[in-house]
């Protein structure tokens, strides 16, 4: 409670909401002691007065009636009328929403087809339908503006009651033979009571402004009685000549509308725990540059990554996903990244073309060098025309990662025509040659279906036909094959190594599955804690692995026909990256770690082609 | 999709028909006695026994209303008599009205409310977020009744940008220019807070769709980022939208009570606030239950946009 408190008052607006709704509520409490005029007692000689003059702040109204007075008393009826009606509405509604959700079956089925009609009309028409049948005045407003509210609570009351109506303790209190009522009143209430506190806060500013609303329309509170409504009623055909009659009462019900509003949200967004951990963001079209360091030279790689650095920054944290990572492919070439979950794998392959979620996501140093060129910090049009036509992507989990309501056609075209100026037939035909190329049976049926009308394996082809609509350069593919089984792995995997072999492709491919690596890899890279810790030819690494870390890694992997040889996992967990300690990262976890392990950062270094960052490799390069 | 259109209609029946009993029920807690209500404690005993037999006020509650019902059905929704002419008349003329309002003030709200939101989303917390946010803000917590009356006060009589009040001028007006100039400060000041209430939840739904990996992968092959926000994320975040749209709907059609008082707008809300306060009930009776099943209709319209817009939906 005093989290959600402090996390409430944390949000300024929804503070000075509190303030607002606050000190109004304060005044219209000690508003019978303050030295006032009585709000009814007409003086016609003083009528509109204007404000600030002596003997009346808020001066006089057409019937020289003291406006401070009647704003204050109007308030209080206001305020207590709409916060009747919230509360009688509450009652009503939850106790229907209640029964309904309770007794199930053909009660709640009644009950809620009762509650569907009543919310089929917009709501004024059932409150003037009411007025109009019991006569205007401000108790029949009353009656009316709750009346209508009543659905909306036994809507909401009813749905939480049927989540706990099957619970245990509820099964629990029937077999005690409790009965219906004291089932009702001992156990469900108390659990669905913060549930109508809570739709009761956002809809009370609601009900106030409804009140005031019927009331200006002349079919609530009756003179000399008056409520804001009324007063801004009566204002109206003085409105012209004088307007401060009107605006007096019309600022009030504004400010006590808009804190009730922001209370209300705030009350919202302190119970919603994704907008909590400030999830809810990825809205930019590329990551975030802010490199403070000199930019590394360019080199003659097809596509180069130079001691590329990713941070994410949540709150006042930086977590350093990826802390200078360099690495390169040639046309041809398949480079495998290796590494568990958390390693930074996935960051760096994503910061090539700046597509890290940001913000959080920020780079803040090193290059990624296509042909040479810079593309962190090149502006977004370089950058999208690249994206897909020279540097294509294969994303792990298909059926998010196509869009839901495109076909599949469509989504392939629109990777060719975002990049190639060529007719909608043209791109359609293409697309199904995309899909024969990966090998979709019936590929002219299957280019008008949507994403979900498709295997899991159909969809990996759909999105490895995407990546290579532009015959790109350099494909990027991140776990690719991790959410198939192991037939269609395969099939994927076999088909990518054909085609780069037939087209000269470059790929980097990004695992954690060491079987994979060795099977299509030329050259692999084993990633720990957003670094680089071993690299070398995948045969190499496989025969003699240096770090002790890439030696544990391939121990994990399960040999088929090895018998039932205990699988060594590595004890403990990657290192949370925003708090690394000096030394290399995956010493607390080693047992050859010493104590100039944790002194000091450790060099990439050995002969080429591989190399280890290690103190004490298992094998001398 | 034609069998779901028709799916829909038919369940609509008994939505009417609902709605028909729920207002003769509240019509029927009238306290005392009918006639005397509606006609007032001067009406002459002949004016009351007539309109208890036109009302059939003489036969039993089940029956009356089937008669009731049965009589809507034709057409005759009974006579009004402060206007002394068939309700269902009055209520087609005045509904007519009520619908250029409240139909341009929601096509504003729509368009308005989705542009602004999405705007929001794609600059998240950059300045024209914040701008629109407080913008939102105000919006909808301004009274619409309230927010006509300082528009009046200052675009029409201040700035006399705009006329004052009423649908056509008085003299030398009646074409579509004078109905347009007659029509914008209503249509915004009626807009404002769906527009507020639209523009929250695009920019929620934007945000949410916009961090979906789909939209990564559309950035990822090089799509225009003006088409990933327009084509790829509006177009999942419409899903859930488009039936706050028809939520929206109906409070447009409730807020154009205040604003056709307000403007002198000659609508059926003013025509049904008018027909209280002169205890006109069968007027109040048959524009309601009109205005309700033109909004029924109104919402299987949004359903069926719906289905058209996500194919995962089973039609």
């Amino acid at each position: 409670m005093s989290a959600f408190l402090t996390l409430l008052f944390r949000n300024r607006l929804a503070a000075m909401g509190a303030v607002v709704i606050g000190a109004i509520l304060l005044l219209v409490l000690i508003t019978p002691l303050l030295p006032l005029q009585d709000p009814d007692v007409t003086a016609t000689a003083d009528r509109f007065k204007r404000p600030f003059t002596d003997g009346s702040v808020l001066g006089t109204d057409h019937l020289g009636r003291d406006l401070l007075s009647r704003l204050l008393y109007g308030t209080r009826l206001s305020l207590t009328v709409g916060v009747a009606a919230a509360l009688i509405a509450a009652t009503i509604g939850s106790a229907i929403g209640i029964i309904a959700g309770y007794f199930g079956g053909r009660t709640d089925n009644i009950i809620m087809r009762i509650v569907d009609m009543l919310m089929a009309f917009p709501y004024i028409l059932l409150a003037l339908a009411i007025v109009a049948a019991l006569g205007p005045g401000l108790m029949n407003a009353l009656i009316a503006v709750a009346a209508v509210n009543v659905p909306f609570f036994a809507r909401n009351i009813r749905g939480i009651t049927v989540g706990l109506a099957n619970r245990e303790f509820i099964d629990a209190a029937r077999l005690a033979g409790m009965g219906h009522t004291r089932i009702i009143l001992t156990e469900l209430l108390p659990n669905v009571l913060p549930v109508i506190v809570i739709a009761m806060s956002t809809t009370v500013g609601w009900m106030i402004l409804e009140t005031a609303g019927l009331s200006f329309l002349g079919l609530g509170s009756q003179p000399p009685q008056a409520d804001l409504g009324s007063m801004l009623g009566e204002a109206r055909s003085a409105m012209i000549s004088h307007p401060h009659t009107s605006i007096v009462p019309g600022i009030m019900i504004f400010l006590i509308v808009m804190s009730i509003n922001l209370l209300g949200d705030g009350v919202r967004d302190a119970l919603d725990p994704r907008l909590r951990s400030g999830a809810l963001s990825r809205p930019r079209a590329t990551t975030l540059v802010d490199r403070k360091d000199d930019i590394p030279a360019a080199t003659d790689d097809l596509l180069a990554i130079q001691d590329l650095q990713t941070q994410f920054h949540v709150g006042k944290r930086n977590y350093r996903a990826v802390g200078g990572v360099s690495l390169a492919v040639k046309p041809g070439e398949c480079l495998g990244v290796i590494g568990e979950s958390g390693s930074g794998k996935s960051v760096t392959a994503l910061s090539v073309m700046g597509l890290v979620a940001s913000p959080p996501g920020v780079i803040t140093g090193g290059a990624v060098r296509f042909q040479g060129q810079d593309l962190i910090g090149a502006p977004y049009e370089t950058l999208r025309q690249k994206r897909g036509d020279r540097v294509a992507y294969i994303f792990q989990d298909p059926l998010s990662t196509l869009h839901p309501l495109y076909r599949v056609g469509q989504q392939l075209a629109e990777a060719i025509q975002s990049h190639h100026k060529i007719s909608n037939a043209k791109a359609r035909s293409r697309a199904i040659q995309l899909l024969k190329d990966v090998r979709i049976p019936n590929a002219q049926s299957r280019v008008d279906n949507y994403p979900h009308e498709m295997s899991g394996g159909m969809r990996q082809r759909v999105g490895i036909a995407m990546a290579l609509a532009n015959e790109p350069d350099v494909i990027i593919a991140d776990e690719p094959t991790t959410a198939l089984d192991v037939t269609v792995q395969a099939q994927i995997l076999s088909l990518l190594d054909d085609l780069r072999r037939d087209r000269g492709l470059a790929i980097i491919f990004i695992t954690h599955d060491f079987g994979v690596v060795a099977q299509l890899c030329d050259r692999v890279a084993v990633m720990y804690a957003g670094q680089i810790v071993e690299e070398g030819p995948t045969q190499a690494v496989l025969d003699a692995p240096a770090h002790p870390y890439t030696k544990r890694l391939i121990a994990c992997v399960p040999e088929l026909g090895g018998g039932r040889r205990a699988l060594a996992a590595i004890p403990g967990l990657p290192p949370v990256v925003d708090d690394l300690p000096p030394g290399c990262a995956f010493a607390p976890r080693c047992d050859k770690a010493q104590e100039s392990c944790r002194n000091g950062d450790v060099p990439l270094q050995g002969p080429a082609p591989r190399a280890v960052r290690c103190l004490f490799p298992e094998e001398a390069l | 999709m034609g069998g779901y259109i028709v799916k829909r209609l038919i369940s609509a029946v008994p939505v009417l028909l609902g709605i028909t009993v729920i207002v003769f029920l509240i019509m029927s807690m009238i306290p005392g006695d009918p006639a005397t209500a509606i006609l007032g404690s001067y009406a002459t005993p002949e004016n009351v026994e007539r309109l208890n037999r036109d009302l059939g006020l003489d036969k039993p509650v089940v029956q009356r209303y089937f008669i009731w019902l049965g009589n809507m059905l034709t057409g005759d929704f009974g006579r009004s008599f402060s206007l002394n002419r068939p309700v269902i008349d009055e209520v087609l003329e005045r509904f007519n009205a009520t619908l250029i309002l409240a139909g341009t003030s929601f096509v504003l709200c729509s368009i308005l409310g989705i542009l602004a939101g999405v705007i929001s989303a794609a600059r998240q917390y950059g300045f024209a977020d914040k701008a629109i946010t407080f913008v939102v803000l105000i919006g909808i917590s301004a009274p619409s009744f309230f927010l006509g009356m300082m528009m009046i006060l200052l675009f029409a009589v201040n700035l006399r940008w705009f006329p004052v009040s009423g649908m056509y001028a008085i003299y030398g007006g009646g074409d579509l220019p004078d109905l347009i100039r007659h029509l914008i400060m209503p249509a915004l000041a009626l807009a404002a807070v769906a527009t507020g209430v639209i523009a929250r939840l695009s920019r929620s739904a934007m945000l949410e769709v916009l961090r979906q990996d789909y939209i990564r992968t559309a950035r990822a092959k090089g799509v225009p980022e003006r088409r990933v926000i327009m084509g790829h994320a509006l177009r999942v975040a419409m899903v859930s939208i488009i039936p706050v749209l028809g939520i929206q709907a109906g409070f447009v059609l409730s807020g154009a009570v205040y604003i056709e008082i307000v403007f002198q707008w000659p609508g059926v809300g003013r025509m049904l606030v008018d027909a209280i306060l002169t205890r006109d009930l069968l007027l109040v009776q048959g524009g309601v239950v009109f205005v309700a099943a033109c909004y029924v209709l109104f919402n299987i319209a949004v359903d069926v946009a719906q289905s058209l817009l996500d194919p995962r939906i089973k039609t």
